[in-house]
Order: structure tokens, then sequence, then C-alpha cells
């Protein structure tokens, strides 16, 4: 099986550690990954913010990049969702469409395609699981409140499978940290906010991390820890499954 | 041309291709006991329930309840007339603004939200279950379906002028979502179910 | 005009009051899902009403014309309005016909989008709203922040003192039971006074031509059956097939809106009473534009029942206010852009898109699909600020291009200096209350080519 590893651009900038725990783990379950190292970024700045026609060039990269492997993993849902809803190419949409049924965010990789059962790893702390959007509404990796549906959740099944990780239930389980890509500056007022109020369940069930399937949210929540000068911390869920302690 | 030509071209010419409606798929409740249902769903949005065998036992418990030498009761119940002022459809809906209690009866009842359907057959006076301070309804407990598609199976080729489901006593959570019974309409709800 | 930024930074300013405001609301929101987690049946529910409503969008010109034929025949006027003005116009013809200056009105979204009561004011008639809490926001000069809570951002204090002021409440009273029961008797002496009442429409039935019409409270039915004459105001879109289907739809409007099983009175007007009138406006404003519009027509199944608004993050913690038109939330941010694009093009930025409206709504509607396409109909007909789009034709010209991406990424981080959340200065919106990430020694991409290429 070939698997291509995506990277979001600003994982690639800031965050190395979470795409080497990402690359690490594959590694680590046996399957032998590339890293197309001329990718850039799935175009979602620029469609989200209504530029979609200006995400072109990222596209026809994007499919450059990716073709021909048999799973393209992403440790973000929002990312994966963006190339599985809007990766089209009027030249080639024949691949487009091949990548958009075959990309993969890394947990439900890890479930569905790899039916991980066991994991060997360790992380011994109070941990309030971030359902982010995208992943959670757009994937549908884990069950959402509001429908009237049997619960699942895939990152937290393989959470269970980490030695010594003891989960925070929050007061609202699934609501929108308020990142939102431009939103977060667009809407600064209402995306702090929302932030803060997530920090504040998180810290109210006495999580001492906050992980997510998702960097965009936790840097956002990470920005107002940091600010807050709390010590709650912010780690990506591949971190924790890739079983590296702190 | 004029606006309803205007209109009408415009969400023609906009309109979707044709789609049919779908069928409404039977929703089974399950073995439920409804006469309890119904009681507890309309205990939860204030309303009061009393579970009773005859029509005499109406009469006691309403002059009971409402007892008191002041009070305007109106009902064209005749087993009520002991207590109640009957009515007629020409009066004034107007001088029924002083009505303490008015006493309806209801041939449909819905369990899964305490709703009795009247329809100008029982309310000659359309008002009358609005404008009243406490409203009472009665109705057999064989009329009593579980869901309102079973309610709309029932009257869907019903004829009247108009009809309504009434579910416990008028309310509002205007103010800062404190629910206050008695807004506009009837300020309590009493059902018997008879049978 | 401020648009929906700069109006929720000032709601922000007093951050408990937001606090309070999104517990109020998240509580709404959490009543919403008792209600619907009772249901087994809930989704297939949904897919049942979504697919009636699917239907009548698509035979919308029949169904209306067959409800007119029926509603004629039941012996109703019916009107038909093209805009807002024709509407306004409608409505004032019937008064002056009647002879009435005044006007009980019972809760209406429709007549808040034409902006009826303003109309009306102007041609020296007064109208009294007669919804607690449309009552509480006229009394204020203000207009509803919510459509199903019309004054559900002023605190029950603030309330005391605007009774206090207009109808005597004893001072520094904020007890709801008693700020109920005094607007109830003060408003029967309207109910019993005024010879002309306009409600809204919940339903319009096509097979038999009459309409519904849902309150908790009983005003529109105390305003109807006391007056001579009823005015019912609708947007066509309003209509559903048959009756029965009234039994999808009452199933899910109230325990979506405010998790009550069913609201206390949905009445059904077929015929007008001995000696009264009913009118049908029935009225387009646009509706028969956004039905033309293939991505956005799914918005007309919208039955009003403000789920979406209950569950929405922003909208929580902005206010209704923030939307700056009549109806607020993420329903109103995709329906706003067709009557005024210039006007409300702020509106589909105000979301995060994380697509719990979608999830709520008890018709399907996809709202944060259509938010996502409205934003790419507005930068496609130019409403995107000039700096945006050129920040945005720069940073689509990086990414597609891997050697600049690379080069900018080990110059100094490309993405810090272009992608407008990471801008570190004091001077960005990201920096304003939240610290930026530490920059790694190097990126994902060094690291590999070090450390696993071949």
């Amino acid at each position: 099986m070939r698997v291509a590893l995506f990277i979001p651009c600003y994982v690639n900038q800031f965050y190395p550690q979470v795409a080497i725990a990402t690359l690490q783990l594959l590694e680590k379950l046996g399957v032998t990954v590339q890293y197309p190292v001329n990718q850039t970024c799935c175009g979602q700045p620029m469609a989200n913010s209504g530029f979609e026609h200006l995400a072109q060039g990222c596209n026809t990269l994007f499919i450059k990049n990716f073709s021909g492997f048999d799973y393209i993993v992403c440790p973000s849902g929002s990312c994966t969702l963006h190339i599985k809803d809007h990766l089209h190419d009027e030249h080639q949409e024949g691949k487009a469409q091949e990548i958009r049924t075959r990309v993969y965010e890394l947990t439900e990789f890890l479930t569905d395609v790899l039916h991980v059962t066991k994991l060997d790893a360790k992380f011994p702390y109070r941990v309030g699981m971030h359902q982010s959007c995208h992943g959670q509404r757009g994937l549908h990796l884990s069950q959402m409140t509001e429908l009237v549906e049997k619960p699942f959740s895939k990152p937290l099944q393989l959470l269970q499978m980490v030695e010594g990780v003891e989960l925070v239930e929050l007061d609202r389980k699934d609501e929108c940290c308020g990142f939102g890509g431009t939103f977060c500056v667009a809407e600064e007022a209402v995306s702090v906010k929302m932030g803060k109020d997530r920090v504040a369940d998180h810290i109210k069930q006495g999580a001492e991390y906050i992980t997510a399937a998702d960097m965009s949210c936790l840097m956002h929540l990470e920005g107002i820890l940091k600010r807050q000068k709390s010590s709650v911390q912010v780690k990506h869920i591949a971190e924790i499954l890739n079983g590296e302690g702190v | 041309m004029s606006s309803r030509e205007n209109i009408l071209a415009a969400v023609k010419s906009n309109q979707p291709a044709f789609v049919g409606a779908p069928v409404i798929p039977h929703f089974a409740q399950g073995e439920i006991n409804l006469v309890e249902k119904y009681g507890t769903v309309l205990s939860g949005i204030g309303g009061k329930l009393y579970l009773v065998e005859t029509h005499n036992q109406v009469l006691d418990i309403l002059q009971t309840d409402f007892f008191g030498p002041a009070k305007r009761v109106v009902s064209n119940l005749g087993y009520l007339s002991a207590m109640a002022e009957s009515y007629t459809s020409d009066a004034n809906p107007h001088s029924f603004k002083n009505v303490d209690l008015f006493v309806v009866e209801s041939r449909l009842a819905v369990a899964e939200n305490g709703a009795v359907w009247v329809t100008d057959q029982e309310i000659p006076q359309r008002a009358l279950p609005f404008i009243t301070q406490h409203l009472a309804a009665i109705v057999h407990k064989n009329d009593i379906v579980a869901t309102m598609h079973d309610a709309y199976d029932k009257i869907a080729n019903f004829d009247y002028g108009f009809a309504t489901f009434i579910a416990g006593p008028s309310k509002t959570a205007d103010i800062e979502q404190s629910l206050v019974l008695g807004a506009h309409g009837a300020r309590t709800m009493t059902v018997f179910v008879v049978g | 005009m401020k648009d929906h930024a700069q109006l929720s930074e000032t709601f922000n300013e007093d951050e408990p009051r937001v606090n309070w405001h999104d517990e109020t609301l998240w509580f709404v929101r959490q009543k919403r899902d008792k209600a619907a987690h009772g249901i087994p049946e809930w989704e297939q529910l949904r897919e049942t009403a979504s697919q009636i409503k699917n239907n009548v969008l698509s035979n919308l010109s029949e169904y209306l014309v067959q409800f007119e034929e029926q509603a004629k025949q039941n012996g109703i006027t019916v009107h038909w309005a093209a805009d807002a003005a024709e509407h306004n116009k409608i409505v004032y013809g019937i008064l002056q016909q009647n002879g009435v200056q005044q006007m009980v009105k019972s809760k209406s979204m429709l007549t808040e989008e034409c902006h009826l009561n303003e109309y009306l004011k102007e041609q020296g008639i007064d109208v009294t709203d007669t919804d607690l809490g449309e009552r509480i926001v006229q009394l204020a000069e203000e207009p509803p922040s919510h459509i199903v809570l019309p004054c559900i951002h002023w605190k029950k204090e603030e309330i005391g003192v605007l009774f206090h002021k207009h109808l005597g409440t004893p001072e520094g009273n904020a007890d709801p039971q008693l700020l109920t029961h005094a607007a109830r008797l003060n408003l029967r002496e309207f109910f019993l006074t005024r010879r002309v009442a306009l409600t809204g429409v919940n339903f319009a039935i096509a097979e038999t031509g009459e309409f519904v019409v849902c309150t908790n409270e009983g005003n529109a039915d105390m305003g109807a059956h006391l007056a001579d004459v009823h005015i019912a105001c609708m947007g066509m879109e309003k209509i559903i097939p048959e009756r029965k289907h009234l039994g999808v739809f009452l199933r899910l409007l109230a325990r979506s809106a405010t998790g009550q099983p069913v609201t206390t009175y949905s009445s059904h007007f077929k015929k007008p009473a001995r000696n009264q009138e009913i009118h049908i406006v029935i009225v387009d404003n646009g509706r028969s534009k956004q039905l033309g519009r293939a991505d956005f027509r799914n918005s007309l199944k919208c039955i009003r029942c403000a789920a979406c608004f209950n569950t929405c993050p922003v909208y929580r913690r902005s206010g209704g206010h923030s939307y700056h038109t009549a109806i607020a939330g993420p329903i109103g941010s995709i329906l706003a852009p067709n009557l005024d694009m210039k006007q409300y093009a702020d509106l589909p930025f105000a979301s995060t898109l994380c697509g719990s409206c979608s999830n709520v709504c008890p018709v399907k509607i996809d709202i944060h699909e259509q938010l996502y396409k409205w934003r790419q109909v507005l930068v496609q007909e130019g409403y995107a600020p000039a700096a945006k789009t050129a920040a945005m034709k720069g940073m689509g010209f990086t990414l597609s291009n891997p050697g600049a991406f690379n080069v900018a990424g080990k110059a100094g981080r490309w993405v810090v200096k272009n992608v407008p959340f990471l801008v570190n200065n004091r001077f960005n919106a990201w920096y304003k209350q939240r610290d930026m990430p530490e920059a790694p020694k190097e990126s994902f991409t060094e690291w590999y080519k070090k450390n696993k290429a071949e």
C-alpha cells in the first residue's frame, strides 16, 4: 500500500513535531510513508474566504504531488475535509476525484483502514478532547450532539488505547473553539471569546492537556492559554498516540 | 401584469424540476399506555389531569376546584348546567371577557404533546378557550392517540371553520427564559380523561 | 454602517453579559436536545420534513394557485405583494377600508422584514405588538434580536425598569411572573378594543386553503378572535401541500425551537367567523429570486424555529443585533444577501462554518455550506475589500509554487508574514488576546529532507 503524508502548511512551519509524530506513528504501525516534499497548502485559507477561484494553483499542485497513492493521510480533519469537498481541476477531474476518495484524516485512517486495536503508548495525564468541527461534523470522526444517533468517536477510541490517559468529560462536548480560519482575525472578538469559553470548560474539568485532531484549533486555544499564563498545554492527538511522554 | 401574475410567473420559471412529496413513514410507538403518557406530558407542560369514570365526577371536581360565588363559568355541556351558563354562536365575543372558567369536550387528544383538539363544532365561540381565565377539557380515553401523525390521520378530511390544538395553559418564557404560566390565554388547563 | 465584526466587538465589551447571553441560549439548545432525543425517529422526521419542503419548492407555483383557490372558496380574501412596499400598502389599505387607526399584531417576522410597523406609524396607525417579547422591544423602540425570543438580549431588571415606566409596575421589581401579569392585564385592553388584528402564518395548506398560527401565549388567537378583521401575512414559502403534513412539521417545530413537545396553541384558520373578515397577504419580497438560485433555494425551506440561532456559538456571543437584519443568526446570514448583497456582504463571514446549524435544522437546510457558497458569490460579485483580494492573490501565488513557499519558509517562515491569522505584530488581531506559537528551529520539510529523504 502506497501511503502519502499530507502535512498542513502551518503544521509544517510551526508544529513540525506533529508531522514527525504522525510519520513515526504510521511507520510504527508498519506503514511505508512517502512525503512529497513539494507540497504547500490545500488552499482552504483562500477558499473559506470566498476566493476559491484563487485556489486553482494549489489544486493543480496538490494533484501533482498526491496522484497515484493508495491513501493520503493528513493529521488535520479540516484540511482533509477541504480536499474531500473542494479539490477540483477541470483539466484532470478524474485524478482530483481519485484523490478526494483516497484522502484520510489520521485517526480515521488508523481506525477504519489499519483497524488499529492497540497502541504502545503511555500518557499519564488528565486529557480534554476538543472535537474539531470539520473533523467531527464534516468527516464524522465522532457522533455529533445535535443528532439523535448512536454515539461513537474515532479519536476517543484511539485515546482509550493509550495507557494512563484520563479523559475528562466536558460540559459542552462539541462546541466550536472559534478558530474558523480567517474568522479568527476578521471576527477577533467573538473568536477569542469562543476560545476562552472552550479553554474554561477544559480547565473546569481539570484537564492538564487539551488534545484534538486539528492543530489549528489547538494553536488558537494555545494562544489563549499562553496569554492567560495557564499551565494547561495543548498536544495534537498524533503526539499522544505516538507515545511520547512529556 | 398584476403582482399576482408576476409572482407566479417568476416562481414558475425559477422553481426546480418537480420532485414528489414523500410518503410519511409509519413511526411505530411500541406498547405505550396512552393515558399515562398523556398525563405525564400534560403535567410536564403545566396542565392538570383527572381520571374520572363519569361526567358527574367532572361536575363535582370542577365545583370543588373552582369554588366561589363570583365565578363566571361557561359551557354548553348539559351535565355542567348546574354550575355553567350556556352560550350561543351569535354572542359578541367581547361579552366573554370576564369568564373565569370555560369547559369544553374534545374528541381527540395527543399523548406525545398533551394537546386536545377542538373545532368550532365544540367551540362555536372561537374566543372562549383563549379569553377565559381557566380552561377545562373533557376527553374520552379512547380518543387519545399517540402522535400528531395519528391525530392528522383522524382529522385529515374534517371540515371546520376554525380548529386548534391546545396543549396546556398559555405560557411565555420571553423574560430571561423564566417560564411563566398565564400569558394572554388561559392561566390553567385541566383535562378530564373519562373512561 | 458598522458590520457584524464591529457590532460584535462592541457586544463583547461587557463579558459577563456575553456569558449570560450565551448561557441563556445554550439552555434553550439543551432543551431542544432533550426534546429531540425523546423522539427515536427524529432524524427520519427531519428527512421527511426536508423532502416535503423539496416538493413544495419544486411545485410552488401550483401550490400557491391551489391555496388561493381554496382560501377564496373558504371566504378568505387573498392579496399578493411583490415586495415589502406593496405588502405594507396592502395592509394599510385594509385598515383604511375599515376606517381603523389602531391594530394589534402578533409575532410575524415577515412584517419585521418588511418594516411594517415603521411604515404604519408614518401613516398615523397605532400598532401594538402583543407577543410579550415583541411588546418589550417595541416599548424599548428596538427591533427583536431573535425570531422566537425577541427580547432575549434584555435582562429582567431592565424589563422591570421599562415596565415601571410604561405599565406602572412597582419600581425595582423584576419578577418575571409579575411583569408578565402586568403585560397580560395591559394587553387585554388592546385585544378588547382593536378591530383589526394582524398575525403571521406558520403553515399554509394548499389542499384546504387554511393556515396555521402557532403561539405559546395565545396572543394571535386573542387578537384574531376578538377583532372584526384578521390580516394574516405570509411569505410564499410557508405553503405545505396537505393537512396531514402538519403532523410532521408540528412535531418538529416547537421541539426545535424551545424544546416543548408542541406550542400551546396550533390554531387552524380556515373560514372567517360570523361577521368577520380574513385577509391573507402572500408576499414574495425576493423569495422567487432566491428560488432561482440553485445553491441557495433550500434556505426557503426554513420554518423559523431559530434552532440554528440557539446552537450557533457566534450568535450566542454576538447577539442578534450584530446581524443588522430582521432575521439574524445563521439562517439570516444566508437569506439576507439575497435581498441586498452589498449591505449584507459581511454576514456569510460571521461564522466559523462549524456546521452545528445544519445539524439542528429540522428541515435539513445545508446552512453552513450555503454560507461557504455565499462567500464565493460575494467575492465574485466584487464585494470583497481590495486589500483582502490583494492578500489572497499573493497567497494563491506562493502556495501554488513550492519553490517560493519553501524559500519563503526558510527565509523566515513565509506563513508567519502572509497567512493573515499568523501575522505576528501588535497590530494584528491575532495577537490582541492570543500569543503566537514559538517558531521551531526548522520546518517539517527541512527536517524530512535532512533525516528521511533518500
